[in-house]
C-alpha cells in the first residue's frame, strides 16, 4: 500500500522546444506528487506532453531544441534540476530509472544483451565483472529470460519485442532504484504480451519495494494497476485523483470524453462508443483560454477569456475546468453514459 | 561467418568476369592496328600479318579473350606495344610506390576525416562544425590535381619547407605534398559521412536509454553511438578506395611520383594500351578485394548482417 | 448505318469512362494533384530559405549566362596566339594573363564554361536516360531482367569513375563526343538504383493496385505513377552528377585525353600549366578556382535539392 511520504515532487515543471515553426510547449505548467510505493498513471493522448514530463525528470530532453524552462523537479527534497553532471550520472538509472516505449529501438542493436545489462550495474556499483556477470543472470531470471546463460550473449535483434522489453526491465532494477518511470511500457508489444509485461512490473515493484510512475494511454491499464492518475491534455494536467474517484466521477470534460471513448464491461450493450469530436492542437502559439473549449460540449464564455486554474473538487481530487464543481455535483442529472444519438 | 565470406566471395566472380569482359571489348575495338603501331611505318604487309599471327589479333574474338582470361589468371596481363616488355614486369617495377604512397594517404584519410567528422557532430553547429562544413564542402569540389599544384607552388616553392616532386630518397619528406593531396577528397568525405552517422547514431533510442543508465557522455558517444556510426564509413573507406586508385593517375603524374598511375598516364600518352588496361585491371582488382575485406569488416561490426542467411535483392 | 455509329460511340464513350474512373481512382486513392504540386512547392519554399543552396543556384545561373553569352563577355579570341604576348601575368589587357602562346586566360576560361556545362549536361543526361529505362525494366518486371541488369549496375560501380573514364578515352580517342560517351555509360547505374527503388518502394502500394485492377496499363503506370515519385531523387541525383563529371571531364582533358587543343576547357589549360608553375603561376590559379567553384555550385545545388525534398535527411 502507498505511503504517505512523497518521494517525488515535480512543481510547475514547464518544458519548450524551440524550433523553426515556433516554440513548443511540451509540457507547460505540470504539478503532481508521487507517494512512496504508490503506482501514479498519467494518461493523454500522443503529443499530450506525458513521455516530454517523463524524460524531464530524468533530464533527457534533447537540447537543443528542447529546454526545461521553469520548475522545480524535488527527490527526497533535492531538486533534480540543480544537480551538476556527476550528480546526474550517478543518479540516472540508480535511483529512478526509465522503461522505454519501443524496446525494438531503446537496446543498441551492436552490442550483446549482456553486456548492455553489464554495463547498467557496473555504472553505480562497484563490483568484479565477474560479480555484474552473476548479478545479470539473477536479473535476467528475474524478469523471466529463459536459458539465460545462451540468452547473455544473444544480440537485441535474437529477442522478440516482449523478451526485449522483460530485458529493459531487467536493466531498470539492475540497481534497486526508488522510481521506476514506464514510458508506455506496452503499445509497442503484442496484446498477448501486454499483460505479461505489465503485470511483471507489478510483481517486481513489489518485491523491490519502488514506486511506479506509469505513462499510457490506456485507460485499462491506469484502472488496473495505479493508485492514482494525472490526466493530461496539451501539455497541461487537467485533473488529478485517485483512480476510483476519476473512473466513477470524472470532473473534467476532456476525461468524460476519454471515458466515453473506451468499451466498459458494465456498459449496456445499447450504448455506443463516441469519440471524442475534433483533433489535438498543435502546441505552437495556443490560444488563450482553455485550450480543450473548441472540442468541448459544456464550454462557456469564461474558457476562451482564461485558463481555468487546477479545482479541488473533493478532498485529493483536482480538476481543471470552470465547470469541474457542477460536473461533481450534477453528475447524474448529466448522465453521460446514455449517449444519445 | 564462414558462409558469408564463402558467400561474398562468390558474389565477386561474376562481377570480375565482367569487368575483364568490359575491358577486353574496350581493347578489342581499339581502332588502331597494335601490329602497326609496334611495327612503326614502312613495315611489309607480310611482317604485319607475322606479327599479328604472333600476338593472335588475328582470331576471332572469344578466342581471344579466352586467351586473355587464360593469361589473367596466371597473372599474365600481355606485352606493351612500347616497350616490347611483359605489363607484369612493368607494372610490378611501379607497384610498390603506389602502394607506400595509398598507404600514407588511407592514414591520413582515417586520422583527420573520423576525428573532424567527431567534433563536428558532438559540437553542433559551433565554430569548429562550421570550419569542418566549409573545407570538406570546398575539398570535394577541389580537383585533385589542382591542389597537388597549389601545395607544391606554396610549401615548395615558395616556402621551400618540403620538396616539389618526385620520390628522392624516399624519405617523408617525400611523401607528405602527394599524400596529403591524394588523401584530400576522401578524407573529406570520410568527415562528412562521419558527421552524419554520428548525428544519425546520436539520435536514435538507445542513446536515451544509455544516458538514462547513468553513463556518461563519454562513454555514451564513444562506445554506444561510435560503434554504430563507424560501421558505415568502414564502407566509406572502402568504397571509396576506388577514388583513390583513380586520384593515384592524376597525384602521382602532379608530382612525378614513380608509381602505377604515372606508369598509366606515360602509357596514355604513348597509346600503349595493354599497360593501361592491364594496370586499370590491377586498380579494380584491388577495389574489388578491398570491397571484400570491408564487407567482412563490416559483418564483424554489425550483428545483424552476419546472421542474415539470403541478402533481400532491395 | 445507323446502329454502327450507335457502336462505335458506345465504344468510345466505354473507353472514356475507363479513363475518367482511372483518374478518379488516382486522385481518390493517393489525392495525386494536392500532394504532389505542394510537395514542390514545400520544397522550393525550403530549399528558398537555405541559404547555401541558393548561393550554389546563383552560381549555376551565372555559369549558364556566361555560356550563353561567352562571345560578348571574353575581351580576347579565345585561340588566337599573340606571340609576343606569351606568359604575360595578369594587367590591364589580359586581365588573367596570358599562356605561353599568347592566349588570353580570361577569354578562355569564359568558353571552357560552354565545354564544362555540355559535358555535364550531355553526360549527365545520357546516364539519366540509359538509368531510367534499365531500372524500369529492372523493378518493374523483376526476375531475371531484374536480376541481369542489377549484376551489370554491380559491374558499373565496381568500376571507379575516373579509372573507367580513363580506359574508355584511351579506345574511343579523345574528343569531345567521346567524352560524353564515356561519363554518360558510366553514371547510369546510380539512376538505374534510385529508379529501381521507387518502382518497387511504390509497386505494391493501394493506388498502384487500383489503377491495375482498372486497367492501365504497365506504360501508363510507370509514366504517370512512378515516374513522379521518383522524380525528386533523381533531379538531385542528377544535379549531384553534373558536378562529377565536370570534375572528371577535367582530369580528363588534364591527362591529355579528353577536349583537344585548341579548344578551350578547364582541365586542358591546367595541364598546360603544370609546366610554368614556377614562372606563371596565374596559369593555374584561374582555371582551378573556375572549375571549383562552378562544381561547388552544382554540388551546393544538390545538396540543398536534398534537403528541400527530404527535411529527415537534415
Amino acid at each position: 500500500m502507498p505511503q504517505n511520504n512523497k518521494i517525488l515532487e515535480v512543481k510547475n515543471l514547464k518544458t519548450y522546444f524551440y524550433t523553426d515553426d515556433g516554440i513548443v510547449k511540451a509540457v507547460d505548467g505540470v504539478s503532481f506528487d508521487l507517494k512512496e510505493l504508490e503506482t501514479l498513471g498519467i494518461v493523454g493522448e500522443t503529443g499530450s506532453g506525458k513521455s516530454v514530463t517523463a524524460l524531464s525528470i530524468l533530464r533527457l530532453i534533447p537540447q537543443p531544441p528542447g529546454k526545461i524552462v521553469d520548475g522545480e523537479i524535488l527527490f527526497k527534497g533535492q531538486n533534480i534540476l540543480d544537480m551538476n553532471i556527476k550528480e546526474l550520472q550517478d543518479f540516472r538509472g540508480n535511483r529512478i530509472s526509465m522503461i522505454f516505449q519501443d524496446p525494438m529501438t531503446s537496446l543498441n542493436p551492436v552490442f550483446t544483451i549482456g553486456n548492455q545489462l553489464m554495463e547498467a550495474i557496473l555504472a553505480h556499483q562497484t563490483i568484479t565483472k565477474k560479480q555484474a556477470r552473476e548479478k545479470s543472470f539473477q536479473l535476467l531470471e528475474m524478469v523471466g529470460i529463459p536459458d539465460i546463460k545462451r540468452r547473455f550473449n544473444s544480440y537485441p535483434h535474437e529477442f522478440s519485442g516482449g523478451m526485449r522489453q522483460r530485458v529493459m526491465i531487467a536493466m531498470a532494477i539492475a540497481n534497486n532504484p526508488d522510481i521506476l518511470i514506464a514510458d508506455e511500457p506496452t503499445t509497442a508489444l503484442d496484446v498477448t504480451i501486454q499483460a505479461q509485461i505489465l503485470e511483471l512490473m507489478h510483481e517486481l515493484k513489489e518485491k523491490t519495494k519502488s514506486s511506479i510512475i506509469i505513462i499510457t494511454h490506456d485507460l485499462g491499464v491506469v484502472a488496473k494497476y495505479a493508485n492514482r492518475v494525472m490526466v493530461m491534455y496539451a501539455g497541461k494536467p487537467v485533473e488529478f485523483s485517485e483512480v476510483d474517484k476519476i473512473f466513477y466521477k470524472p470532473c473534467h470534460p476532456y476525461t468524460i470524453g476519454l471515458m466515453r471513448s473506451i468499451t466498459r464491461l458494465d456498459q449496456e450493450r445499447k450504448n455506443v462508443l463516441k469519440p471524442i469530436e475534433g483533433s489535438p492542437p498543435s502546441l505552437i502559439d495556443l490560444p488563450i483560454g482553455c485550450i480543450f473549449r473548441v472540442r468541448c460540449e459544456f464550454a462557456v464564455k469564461q474558457c476562451s477569456l482564461s485558463y481555468p486554474e487546477l479545482l479541488e473538487v473533493s478532498p485529493g481530487h483536482y480538476s481543471a475546468c470552470f465547470r469541474a464543481n457542477e460536473l461533481f455535483a450534477g453528475f447524474k442529472n448529466l448522465d453521460f453514459l446514455k449517449t444519445k444519438k | 561467418m564462414v558462409y558469408f565470406i564463402i558467400r561474398r566471395i562468390l558474389q565477386i566472380i561474376p562481377v570480375i568476369i565482367g569487368v575483364t569482359l568490359l575491358l577486353f571489348i574496350l581493347l578489342y575495338i581499339i581502332p588502331e592496328d597494335p601490329a602497326q603501331l609496334i611495327l612503326q611505318k614502312g613495315a611489309t604487309p607480310e611482317a604485319l600479318a607475322n606479327l599479328r599471327a604472333k600476338m593472335g589479333i588475328d582470331q576471332p574474338i572469344y578466342v581471344q579473350y579466352w586467351r586473355y582470361i587464360k593469361g589473367l589468371f596466371s597473372g599474365n596481363l600481355g606485352t606493351s606495344y612500347r616497350y616490347q616488355r611483359s605489363v607484369n614486369s612493368i607494372l610490378a617495377e611501379h607497384y610498390p610506390y603506389s602502394i607506400k604512397l595509398a598507404f600514407a594517404a588511407i592514414i591520413i584519410e582515417i586520422i583527420i576525416g573520423i576525428f573532424a567528422g567527431i567534433i563536428s557532430a558532438i559540437k553542433k553547429y559551433s565554430i569548429w562544425d562550421v570550419l569542418v562544413t566549409i573545407s570538406t564542402t570546398i575539398l570535394v569540389c577541389v580537383p585533385v590535381y589542382w591542389l597537388g599544384m597549389i601545395l607544391q607552388v606554396t610549401f615548395g616553392l615558395k616556402l621551400g619547407w618540403l620538396p616539389m616532386s618526385g620520390y628522392g630518397d624516399g624519405s617523408i619528406r617525400y611523401y607528405i605534398l602527394p599524400a596529403v593531396t591524394l588523401a584530400s577528397v576522401s578524407t573529406a568525405f570520410v568527415a562528412r559521412m562521419m558527421r552524419s552517422t554520428m548525428l544519425e547514431a546520436l539520435s536514435n533510442d538507445y542513446i536515451t536509454t544509455a544516458y538514462a543508465k547513468g553513463l556518461s557522455q563519454f562513454k555514451v558517444i564513444g562506445k554506444h553511438a561510435m560503434k554504430n556510426a563507424l560501421i558505415p564509413v568502414v564502407t566509406l573507406i572502402g568504397l571509396d578506395l576506388g577514388s583513390l586508385m583513380g586520384g593515384a593517375i592524376l597525384t602521382e603524374t602532379v608530382f612525378n611520383w614513380p608509381g602505377v598511375g604515372r606508369t598509366i598516364y606515360l602509357a596514355i600518352l604513348q597509346r600503349d594500351a595493354p599497360v593501361v588496361v592491364g594496370g586499370t585491371v590491377i586498380l579494380v582488382g584491388i577495389f574489388i578485394i578491398m570491397n571484400l575485406i570491408v564487407d567482412i569488416i563490416y559483418a564483424w561490426l554489425d550483428p545483424r548482417i552476419r546472421f542474415e542467411k539470403v541478402e533481400p535483392n532491395i | 448505318m445507323e446502329s454502327e455509329k450507335k457502336d462505335k460511340f458506345n465504344i468510345n464513350s466505354h473507353v472514356e469512362e475507363g479513363e475518367v474512373a482511372i483518374e478518379l481512382a488516382e486522385d481518390f486513392f493517393m489525392e495525386r494533384k494536392y500532394s504532389r504540386t505542394s510537395l514542390y512547392k514545400d520544397a522550393w519554399k525550403r530549399l528558398k530559405r537555405n541559404k547555401l543552396a541558393m548561393f550554389g543556384l546563383s552560381i549555376v545561373i551565372l555559369l549558364i549566362l556566361i555560356a550563353l553569352f561567352a562571345p560578348f563577355l571574353s575581351t580576347h579570341d579565345p585561340i588566337a596566339r599573340v606571340k609576343e604576348d606569351s606568359l604575360l601575368g595578369p594587367n590591364k589587357e589580359y586581365w588573367f594573363g596570358t599562356d605561353l602562346l599568347g592566349r588570353d586566360i580570361f577569354s578562355r576560361i569564359i568558353y571552357g564554361s560552354r565545354v564544362s556545362l555540355e559535358v555535364g549536361i550531355i553526360a549527365v543526361g545520357i546516364s539519366v536516360l540509359i538509368g531510367l529505362s534499365l531500372g524500369a525494366i529492372s523493378g518493374y518486371f523483376g526476375n531475371i531482367p531484374d536480376t541481369i541488369i542489377m549484376r551489370i549496375a554491380d559491374i558499373f560501380f565496381a568500376f571507379p569513375y575516373i579509372l573507367g573514364a580513363i580506359a574508355i578515352m584511351t579506345v574511343l580517342g579523345p574528343g569531345i563526343i567521346n567524352i560524353f560517351i564515356a561519363i554518360g555509360l558510366l553514371g547510369w547505374a546510380s539512376f538505374a538504383r534510385i529508379f529501381r527503388g521507387s518502382i518497387l518502394s511504390i509497386k505494391n502500394k493501394e493506388y498502384i493496385e487500383a489503377a491495375r485492377a482498372l486497367g492501365a496499363s504497365n506504360s501508363r503506370i510507370i509514366i504517370k505513377h512512378i515516374f513522379p515519385n521518383a522524380f525528386a531523387p533523381i533531379i538531385v541525383y542528377a544535379t549531384m552528377n553534373v558536378g562529377t563529371a565536370i570534375i572528371v571531364e577535367a582530369a580528363l582533358s588534364f591527362l591529355g585525353i579528353g577536349v583537344q587543343p585548341p579548344n578551350p576547357a578547364w582541365g586542358k589549360m591546367l595541364s598546360e600549366a603544370l609546366d610554368y608553375i614556377d614562372v606563371a603561376p596565374w596559369m593555374m590559379v584561374f582555371p582551378g578556382l573556375a572549375i571549383l567553384i562552378t562544381v561547388l555550385g552544382f554540388v551546393l545545388l544538390g545538396d540543398g535539392l536534398r534537403d528541400a525534398f527530404d527535411p529527415k535527411l537534415k
